[in-house]
């Protein structure tokens, strides 16, 4: 006879995660009942309202360690404090952008071009299903780092994505390829979370247990039968390498970057890879590290395709927003260079590294935002030819940002770099690190081009102009512009405290 | 009867949908079949629980039982925009963003 245990939950602790989730019930339920007049202001209101409490209660947190938070199948632990923080903060300027109701569909539901689309626009209701969706996939994202075990695992990576699929389609302007990005994006996911869920299978069947400790423990005795762990590993490997878009599973990342409305990908573009690779850290810190030799060659090989893909085919992009979805692809690849690190300094460096280059992604969106014609977004890099002289402050900021995205000095993109490349070096990984750096001057030209074309070309005859930003679009980019200018200058309190931190509980 | 046996049914079942996925071009059917990858993962949790002798795994196929209904939900929303939008159902008619 099997007995049953009551399951003790620490609300506590979990209370970063079950705000947001209540935050976002609540929002579905405003969704439902509100009218339309104000709906849009109310559903800002309880976002942001929810994202800073949960932003509150994870400082007060901020000291705990244990497993016990749920039954051990969440850790609380430093790692996870920072992961869960970088999101909400990375979620709170996303909702700035969001604010803007300009890019999201009036009615999802009406066709493109129809009549009925045309009197939803003109009646001046606004549909804000975006709100709740995501806080829904916050919430995914917070619990998809901090899960110990296989079920919590895969139910949080659905949490995450499935919100995300619809958001991809919510896009105003270009509303056919907003639907595309949101069927790809969708068939892929789905696509790669049962690899994820048939590895998990096979862990469990390798160890016996589904939790990562009972995992560790199966690999450090290696009892079972070792063909079910290398089929886990792999498989599970499959699932996470494709949400942080690594090359052979990077298709789903242009089609997706360029199609969704553009907060929606910045929200995601930065969140997701905070999450997939929090997630991936965890499971390969604390459950694979002792069967290293048998993933590290393969991803190792991965990270160096990633890198260099990303760099080469990012140069030849003419559209800003397939080039910054590249560059995230090449991103991948540095921060897989952390992963393979396996060692303390690895740890903090890609934790570094994941929160001064979602900011930086932020911002750069942020201001693809604002450049626009009366179709919508001008996203044809051709012509942001001379942007710097018409609007110098705007150019300003987006220069920045590229040139924390190519890791020059001064900038929070630098010290990532440099911390990521000698935690690898430090790890004896010398290839790793040769063709990191290269692949970081091959990607410093295509991002100072922009900057060129921005600053030194004289602007084209058709009529682009930045948007006088909104009030949290400003918000956004200064914020994004200053943490990256500070975290490039004054990145050792920051740093300090991710290493007094930043320690994963097994 | 040796429960390996069902972990090669998996595994088979895991295969075909796989390679559904990658061959055939309506959208449904590619959902179809990224629903038997699911079921595939199903069969094998199940197959462990009973060859590890512990409730784990069948509990997981709980879970991945309503996990996949409410991917059935989103995926056939957006299924059902494009196709009303399109008329058609093809993921190979969805190539717009390929430049």
């Amino acid at each position: 006879m099997v007995s049953f245990d009551i399951p003790q939950l620490s609300y506590f602790l979990l209370g970063p995660i079950l705000i947001v989730l209540c935050g976002a019930v609540l929002a579905v339920v405003v969704e439902a009942f509100l009218s339309s007049r104000t709906r849009p202001k109310v559903q800002l209101g309880i976002t942001l309202v929810t994202l800073v409490a949960a932003l509150v209660q994870l400082w007060r947190i901020r000291g705990a360690t244990t497993m016990d938070a749920a039954m051990g199948s969440v850790a609380i632990d430093g790692p996870a404090i920072l992961f869960q923080g970088s999101i909400l903060i990375m979620a709170l300027l996303g909702v700035f952008l969001i604010a803007d109701q300009q890019h999201f569909t009036v009615v999802a539901s009406t066709l493109p071009g129809s009549s009925e689309e045309r009197e939803s626009l003109q009646s001046g209701e606004q549909m804000t299903e975006v709100y709740p969706l995501t806080l829904f996939a916050v919430a995914g994202m917070m619990l998809f780092p901090i899960a110990t075990d296989l079920i919590t695992l895969f139910v949080a990576l659905e949490v995450l994505s499935l919100p995300l699929y619809l958001m991809a389609g919510l896009s105003r302007h270009r509303r056919l390829l907003s639907q595309e990005a949101a069927l790809k994006y969708f068939l892929l996911g789905a696509f790669s979370s049962t690899f994820f869920l048939f590895g998990s299978s096979f862990l469990y069947g390798y160890s016996g247990s589904v939790s990562l400790s009972g995992i560790q423990a199966a690999v450090s005795s290696s009892s079972g039968n070792s063909v079910f762990l290398f089929i886990g590993i792999a498989f599970v490997s499959v699932g996470l390498l494709f949400k942080v878009g690594a090359v052979p599973f990077h298709a789903w990342v242009p089609d997706v970057y360029q199609g969704a409305p553009t907060p929606v990908t910045a929200f995601m573009a930065a969140a997701t890879k905070v999450a997939a690779f929090g997630a991936m850290l965890r499971i390969f810190y604390t459950a694979f590290d002792n069967a290293y030799w048998e993933w590290r060659p393969v991803i190792t090989t991965i990270a160096i395709i990633t890198m260099l893909f990303g760099s080469f085919v990012a140069i030849a992009q003419r559209d800003v927003k397939r080039m910054l979805a590249y560059s995230s692809i090449a991103h991948a690849g540095f921060l897989l260079s952390g992963v393979i690190a396996l060692n303390k300094a690895g740890l903090e460096a890609t934790i570094f590294y994941l929160f001064a280059y979602g900011i930086v992604t932020i911002g750069a969106f942020a201001v693809v935002t604002l450049v626009r014609d009366s179709q919508g977004e001008v996203t044809d890099i051709n012509r942001w030819a001379g942007l710097g002289k018409r609007s110098p402050m705007v150019a300003t900021a987006f220069s920045l940002f590229l040139l924390a995205f190519a890791g020059i000095p001064l900038t929070s993109g630098f010290i990532g770099k440099f911390s990521i490349f000698s935690a690898a070096y430090e790890s004896g990984n010398t290839l790793l690190v040769i063709v990191g750096v290269l692949s970081s001057a091959i990607a410093a030209y295509f991002y100072i081009r922009v900057i060129v074309l921005m600053f030194f070309t004289n602007p084209s005859e058709d009529a682009t102009s930045v948007v006088i930003p909104s009030f949290l679009t400003s918000a956004t980019i200064i914020s994004a512009f200053v943490i990256t200018l500070f975290l490039g200058v004054f990145p050792s309190p920051f740093l300090n405290f991710i290493s007094s931190t930043a320690t994963f509980i097994r | 009867m040796n429960p390996a046996n069902y972990l090669y049914v998996s595994v088979l079942l895991f295969v075909i949908g796989a390679i559904g996925v990658v061959v055939r071009r309506n959208a449904i059917v590619v959902f179809m079949c990224i629903e038997l990858m699911l079921n595939a993962s199903n069969l094998a949790f199940v197959t462990f629980a009973r060859i590890n002798g512990n409730l784990d795994g069948q509990v997981i196929a709980f879970f991945t039982m309503v996990v996949a209904a409410c991917e059935v939900v989103i995926g056939l929303a957006i299924i059902v925009t494009i196709y009303r939008t399109r008329r058609s159902a093809s993921v190979d008619d969805a190539n717009l963003l390929k430049r």
